[in-house]
């Protein structure tokens, strides 16, 4: 009678009309984090149905949460994506001893047993023991991605060749590996034929070519191979030769002036390349050996020659007038105002621009300016995401800009002089951001830069519905400009400021505000000490972090100690408390 | 078999058999312990080399150089890496196109980090010829000392940003500023536009994006008569200190100016080491417990190379230098004194001929 009436409850209860295995069935097609978080709330049956069949996880703070409760929510994952340091330690900002250690969580995936398949990591310590234990925990380990990380050697991804017996994806990119010039690319083994990705783009080191090659040469599953700068031209074509099916390639070194025996090689390699869809690198490039790639060019789909500091803006654009499916292109300002003109009546196709400074000491070498991105603007349609720097900008210039394309998702504009205004009126920028934000209804990361008053910063909490990501700099003039931020945008998960004269009045406003979004970055700002220790008192849920390095004892020390401007604040929040590897010069309150 | 504390690192692009013959003989024939200063130095430990005591000797070698086109590398290797034995700071502005490798070297008592200077130490004119057009640097610091006491030059020099007495020394430094990444040594390229005072962490361009620029563009051949862009940031640990940091090789211009920097990012934590008087310690440093904390402890500046191997700084043209140097080590001198047996040194300069 007992069970009988359990189950009558239970049958009342529940929503489901479905066996848990169909509900479940359903689940899969829903592969979005957003969505299946959406769904793990809907009632406690979906809750418990979701969380056994989730197999990929993103946790975009490491902090936020720990090992114990991923696994107890989880168990059954198979993917695990982690964010470590914010997104300001990849411009110096943050101390390497920060944090981000990757090493717990794979100590206590490696003890639960779970069946990990794939981890991706970005901003986060890795050492070469995490690497070994990783490799030799998870049977069915097959991908690994790092992105911008960084505490490891060679002897890591040796220990990661040599053991993952089914290893897919090894996928680094960006990040600072100590190259110890060992012999990882022979630690695969022979019975290894299952390499869909390898990109070891970031190692300085030699390359041990006989073992590329043997390696590429029995992977009939490449699709992915991106080279080192140790990779000579000869080398590439013989890579290429046994890797037709390349889908996306990354040039190590192209000499300059091949022979021509080994530059005709190299064209008929790359002729065969019928599926090429995505080149870069170009490390250190002959400008002459580009044409080889011309045959190839009119499938190309994703262009990043940001590195490729050494060919000039002529011969970009050579390569760029047969690229006519381009639809992503990351290049340096060295192709000026006229190449981006040439890629605005090219590549109609054109979905995403990054334009990277080639001179970073802003000595006023620049190529591109306000031109350039009106033109792009005017002529790629399908836009919607930008990144670019320029030495100067005009309010007009964005305003034509937004009206040409209201779909950005993603607007970075870096004026390389900080509080730049508009160099024809000499006012500050806030109208042609302000036109950007207001245009573009679905703007979910906004970077800004230039001479900035509270203005835009109103404009941003009318406009900015969708915003996620919001970076300022040199910018504002008062609390106000924060506030109107902190109050407008519903949507706010990283808001990043520094040196803009935002301060406690703003930083205290909205305490609850802090629970929706993901972490928040002050630093060179107006925030105390104080007032961040108030915040920290009215929100025991959020870890705030005083990252202080030039002075451990500092926050001991007597008299004015509240009125102390803090230098970097970090402040995210987590379900788990204070994080107890924090090094002597960060204080959480 | 007693050796010479000497360097020689052939830059990658260097092309010069017949120099590198005529150097590796050299090499052998100093090998042999006769001269005085040899011996004291290799069992007086490190006390006695100067790798940082001076910007005079990246100068000197720089300051000889200027005459060159930036590009003519063999040229700057030659002279540069001439095996000597003097100090660095000791060697006379002749001695480029003097092969005499057994002149007497000057083996004075100097600490690494020389924040006390030796009245010994005066520059020439033809250093601070090269200073002057720069932000301001250690030789210029070291003029003023040479008349002034050592109090003067304490608060003068060793600018901690808390100090407000140097506050305004500070601001005339990061204005006066070039652009880092020039180099100092070419005063035949074209003087750049309105300096620009370097900023942490902008341009918002990730390290990973500006070290590989840099390397780029140091490789190339043809520099298109600019300067190498970009930043150099090596990783700087220190023995002890609970933290490493980066700093941007292209943004100094000589060993004086990488000396001061590290001295400003480090002394909190040594001067933490020193313990009493702790007052004292953050803002000005008295004399006495510098000398205290030098005789105390000495530390050295080492680097890796490309080949992996650990060197003393200080020993080649500081142009040189930033090409092979991939990571910086303050190490304890006690620590350091075997990287200073020349056998390896030695080898390799041998294995390069």
């Amino acid at each position: 009678a007992l069970a009988a009436r359990e189950k009558k409850k239970e049958e009342e209860e529940e929503m489901n009309y479905f066996p848990d295995e169909v509900i479940e069935h359903v689940f899969d097609f829903v592969t979005s984090h957003k969505d299946r978080n959406a769904i793990s709330l809907v009632c406690k049956s979906w809750f418990k149905i979701e969380r056994y069949s989730r197999q990929r996880v993103f946790i975009g703070n490491c902090y936020a949460v720990n090992p114990v409760r991923l696994l107890r929510r989880f168990p059954c994952l198979k993917s695990l994506t982690l964010k470590g340091k914010p997104h300001f330690a990849d411009f110096n900002l943050v101390p390497h001893e920060w944090g981000g250690f990757v090493q717990p969580w794979i100590e206590a995936l490696a003890r639960s047993r779970v069946g990990l398949e794939e981890l991706r990591l970005k901003r986060m310590v890795v050492t070469d023991e995490s690497l070994e234990l990783l490799s030799r925990s998870f049977s069915s380990f097959k991908s690994l991605v790092l992105v911008s990380c960084e505490g490891f050697t060679t002897d890591g991804l040796a220990s990661i060749a040599a053991n993952c017996r089914h290893l897919r994806d090894l996928d680094l990119q960006e990040n600072e590996i100590d190259d110890h010039r060992g012999q990882w690319l022979s630690c695969f083994p022979d019975t290894c034929t299952t390499l869909v990705t390898l990109n070891f783009a970031c190692l300085e080191g030699e390359t041990n070519l006989v073992a590329l090659e043997r390696l590429v040469a029995r992977s009939p599953n490449l699709k992915s191979l991106k080279l080192n700068r140790a990779v000579p031209l000869d080398a590439l074509a013989r890579l290429m030769a046994c890797a037709p099916q390349i889908v996306d390639l990354g040039v190590g070194s192209y000499e300059n002036d091949p022979d021509s025996e080994s530059y005709l090689k190299l064209e008929a390699a790359i002729k065969k390349c019928t599926s090429l869809r995505s080149l870069s690198g170009f490390l250190e490039a002959a400008p002459h050996c580009l044409s080889a790639f011309h045959p190839i060019c009119h499938n190309l789909t994703s262009l990043n020659l940001s590195y490729a500091a050494e060919i000039n803006g002529s011969h970009l654009i050579k390569l760029i007038q047969h690229c006519k499916k381009l639809q992503r292109l990351w290049i340096l300002d060295s192709i000026g105002d006229k190449g981006l003109v040439v890629v605005a009546s090219t590549c109609k196709e054109l979905q995403e621009l990054r334009v990277f400074p080639s001179d970073l000491l802003g000595v006023g070498n620049t190529a591109v300016t306000e031109e350039g991105l009106v033109a792009i603007s005017a002529g790629c349609p399908k836009l919607h995401s930008i990144l670019y720097f320029c030495q100067q900008m005009t309010n007009a210039a964005l305003i034509t800009v937004a009206k040409n394309c209201p779909n950005f998702v993603r607007f970075r504009l870096c004026i390389l002089e900080p509080n730049k205004p508009d160099h024809l009126t000499s006012q500050p920028l806030d109208e042609g951001f302000g036109a950007i934000v207001q245009a573009c209804k679905n703007l979910r990361r906004l970077s800004l830069s230039g001479l900035l008053t509270d203005q835009i910063f109103l404009y941003i909490g009318m406009f900015a519905t969708e915003l996620e990501m919001l970076s300022i700099a040199f910018a504002g003039d008062t609390d106000k400009g924060m506030l109107y931020v902190l109050n407008g945008c519903k949507k706010m998960r990283k808001l990043e400021i520094r040196d803009s004269p935002f301060g406690d009045t703003a930083l205290l406003a909205d305490v609850n505000k802090y629970e929706t979004m993901r972490s928040l970055w002050m630093s060179s700002c107006e925030v105390t000490l104080g007032g961040c220790k108030r915040l920290a008192q009215k929100a025991p849920w959020l870890n705030v972090e005083i990252i202080d390095e030039n002075d451990n004892n500092r926050m001991e020390q007597n008299g004015h100690e509240e009125s102390q401007k803090v230098d970097k604040l970090y402040l995210y929040r987590t379900v788990v408390g204070t994080r107890t590897d924090a090094p002597p010069f960060v204080s959480i309150l | 078999k007693s050796c010479v504390a000497l360097q020689l690192k052939k830059p990658k692009e260097s092309q010069m058999s017949p120099e590198e013959e005529l150097q590796s003989n050299v090499s052998v024939a100093s090998s042999s312990p006769t001269s005085n200063g040899i011996s004291r130095n290799a069992s007086g430990g490190l006390k006695e080399h100067n790798y940082l005591g001076l910007s005079d000797c990246s100068s000197v070698g720089s300051s000889t150089l200027s005459g060159l086109v930036e590009d003519d590398k063999a040229t700057i290797s030659l002279k540069a890496t001439e095996l000597t034995l003097g100090l660095p700071g000791s060697r006379s502005p002749a001695r480029d196109t003097d092969l005499n490798l057994l002149s007497p070297a000057k083996l004075d008592e100097k600490p690494f980090f020389p924040l006390l200077p030796s009245k010994d130490e005066i520059c020439s004119s033809s250093q601070k010829n090269i200073a002057s057009g720069n932000k301001r640097g250690f030789s210029d610091t070291m003029d003023q000392f040479s008349e002034a006491k050592s109090s003067v030059y304490t608060e003068k020099n060793w600018m901690f940003p808390e100090a407000a007495a140097t506050q305004s020394v500070i601001k005339k430094e990061v204005t006066q500023n070039i652009p880092k990444g020039q180099s100092s040594t070419t005063n035949n390229s074209s003087s750049p536009p309105a300096a620009k005072a370097q900023i942490v962490g902008w341009p918002p361009v990730r390290s990973y994006r500006k070290n590989t620029l840099a390397t780029t563009c140091k490789n190339s051949d043809e520099v298109d008569g600019r300067p190498g862009s970009g930043a150099l940031f090596v990783k700087v640990s220190m023995d002890g200190a609970p933290y490493l940091r980066k700093v941007d090789l292209r943004s100094y211009t000589n060993y004086g100016e990488l000396s001061s920097a590290l001295e400003k990012m480090f002394t909190t934590f040594t001067l933490g080491q020193c313990g009493s008087n702790g007052a004292a310690g953050k803002d000005m440093l008295s004399e006495t417990k510098l000398k205290d904390l030098l005789n105390g402890k000495d530390y050295v500046l080492t680097y890796e190379d490309k080949d992996g191997d650990w060197m003393l700084v200080g020993d080649v043209p500081w142009e040189m230098f930033i090409d092979v140097c991939k990571k910086l080590k303050i190490m304890k001198g006690c620590d350091a004194i075997g990287l200073a047996a020349a056998p390896r040194a030695m080898e390799k300069s041998k294995m390069r001929a």
